[in-house]
């Protein structure tokens, strides 16, 4: 293919909306425009004088897919910067909330949005349910998404937006009568997550990139603790991160950018994989130890494989912690309002979230720095797009289009979160 | 074949934690909903699009440009009824946040509302199209999404 003009006006099966165009002149890519067309909603601004009680609840509404992350992330900011240390059991419960939210946000990625490309159908509605195959699939799709949203609403009170969760503990106790049947639950959905795994172990989609790999990684896989790593060359702690996160500005998109060092960097399942798969939970790692084998990889398809797998380790670390878990009496711990900046970091399903925070002596925000996994993979899927493409110059305007969109799906990006900061310093 | 509701999902500007609520109501809902319910667009779901002949559009999102106005209007006109979703859509926030920033505020980020053609205000779904019904919360009320969707099912002779 010599010349071509492809425009992608509204990418299909993923979290909000982007486009992409491209110009093919000559057999040369001569424009690949990878853009977030999500509108923004401010919250760096709207955030300002906000009570550092209030602001969670508030910046969880960035993003609906996952708000639980937004949630636990302020308020380890929150925490940080007014010098509060959780009790164990609130870290417990957080973890457990996470485990919910990495459990069926993966679980919604994987079926809803990867798989119908795998069956050759439009949308997981369009299954054919007299088709064992396709039966199959359809019921693992909304057992393993309803145990992990199951799992939330149990430890945080919903699954999107969880109200019990605050600055210094829990508004709200879980009832621990419910635990044995969110066990059996967990414990059923196994089968069809090993299931999962295996179709994405043996898809043979490729595409191989020379890339930097960074994570929020600790020694059980929690997503929640931990320094941050490259490549396992380089750790630095939460607090220094925005020496090496630099913004990029992208100016047709919606969405800041980022680099790392100044270099493309990814983030998510698969840089957690690659970095830290050792880590994993032990029943996890028996069961999954072929498809292990696979990591470190530079296949960027294989991020659906590792989700598949943190679906498995989240199952399995929920199952062991609610089988030793008796809930105590507790009131969050009370909050003495004071001047201070707290860092947040977490590891969102998408990947790295970070918060920053400079609050006043009244409890109120000042200015709060927000960087979102999907802002900082955005260039990375750009570049991907337009090396597929030049490698890809014989193949037709359908095809092209086809697997551009499961290149981007590969990522899992999230516009919704993407799009809703904004850097000043433009041009 | 027996009729079946047909309903359309569109998102504008918002978080989208309705649609996240909705597709986990099909986690219960779905073995039921697919003998009686159409699900003919649901573009986080699905790649088509055919925007036509719609029994209810769910309307999940404030809007914040002509474009999405546009949409909008396009998707009442193929619709019989028209559902606003979720806080954004029904009163306008907290998509709405900047309507309220001061002076200076809004010169801070006035060379994005005029580089992509932002509209001056947020709006709700009802300032610029006919709404049926509405479903609050944010995200949605599922017991009330419920209600409407039964209401809907019953009035078109489904149930």
């Amino acid at each position: 293919m010599h010349t071509l003009d492809l425009n992608i006006g509204e990418i299909s099966k993923i979290e909000g909306k982007a486009s992409l165009s491209v110009k093919i002149e000559d057999g040369e890519v001569k424009e690949c425009k990878f853009k977030i067309d999500e509108f923004k909603r401010f919250y760096t601004q709207a955030i300002r004088g906000k009570d550092v009680l209030a602001l969670p609840q508030l910046t969880s509404r960035i993003c609906g897919t996952c708000s639980n992350a937004h949630l636990l992330c302020a308020i380890k900011a929150v925490e940080n910067a007014l010098e509060i240390t959780p009790t164990v059991q609130t870290e417990i419960l957080r973890k457990l909330l996470n485990f919910g939210l990495i459990i069926r946000d993966h679980a919604l990625h994987l079926y809803v949005f990867v798989m119908p490309d795998l069956l050759g159908v439009d949308n997981i509605l369009d299954l054919d349910e007299n088709d064992p195959k396709h039966h199959q699939i359809l019921d693992d799709t909304f057992r393993v998404k309803a145990s992990g949203n199951n799992l939330s609403k149990v430890i945080g009170g919903r699954s999107v937006h969880a109200p019990y969760p605050t600055v210094g503990g829990f508004t709200k106790l879980p009832n621990q009568n419910l635990f044995p049947g969110l066990i059996k639950e967990l414990e059923n959905t196994r089968p069809a997550i090993l299931r999962l795994i295996k179709i994405f172990q043996e898809c043979d989609s490729n595409l191989e990139r020379d890339t930097d790999y960074v994570a929020l990684i600790d020694d059980e896989f929690s997503f929640l603790k931990g320094c941050i790593i490259k490549n396992e060359n380089l750790t630095i702690t939460c607090q220094d991160f925005r020496r090496y996160l630099d913004g990029v500005v992208i100016p047709y998109s919606h969405a800041m950018g980022y680099k790392f060092m100044e270099k493309i960097h990814m983030i998510g399942a698969l840089s957690r994989l690659n970095l830290a798969k050792d880590r994993l939970n032990i029943r996890t790692k028996e069961d999954t130890n072929k498809a292990l084998r696979l990591f470190p990889s530079k296949n960027i398809f294989h991020n659906n494989l590792a989700q598949a797998i943190e679906i498995l380790h989240a199952v399995d670390s929920s199952v062991d912690i609610l089988s030793n878990l008796s809930i105590k009496d507790e009131k969050p711990i009370p909050i003495i309002r004071k001047a201070g900046v707290g860092i947040g970091v977490i590891e969102a399903p998408r990947g790295t979230l970070y918060y920053k925070l400079a609050i006043d002596k009244d409890g109120k925000v000042i200015n709060g720095d927000i960087v979102v996994p999907t802002g900082q993979n955005q260039v990375g899927i750009e570049r991907s797009i337009y090396e597929y493409i030049k490698a890809n110059l014989n193949k037709n305007k359908e095809e092209l289009t086809n697997e551009i969109e499961q290149i981007i799906r590969a990522y899992d990006p999230c516009m919704s979160c993407a799009s809703h900061f904004l850097k000043v310093n433009w041009l | 074949m027996a009729k079946k509701l047909s309903i359309g999902w569109f998102s504008f500007c918002c978080s989208e934690d309705s649609t996240i609520l909705f597709t986990e109501l099909l986690n219960d809902y779905y073995q039921k909903w697919k003998k009686i319910v159409d699900f003919k667009v649901i573009l986080p779901m699905q790649r088509r699009e055919e925007l036509a002949d719609l029994d209810v559009a769910f309307v999940e999102g404030a809007i914040a440009s002509r474009e999405q106005e546009e949409k909008l209007k396009k998707i009442r006109a193929v619709s019989k009824k028209l559902v606003a979703v979720g806080a954004c859509a029904v009163v306008g926030l907290p998509s709405g946040q900047r309507n309220n920033f001061d002076t200076k505020t809004l010169d801070e980020i006035n060379f994005i509302l005029t580089r992509f053609n932002y509209n001056d205000k947020v709006k709700k779904i009802s300032d610029f199209v006919t709404v049926d019904d509405i479903v609050p919360g944010c995200p949605m009320d599922e017991s009330i999404f419920l209600q409407v969707i039964n209401k809907y099912l019953r009035e078109f002779g489904i149930i």
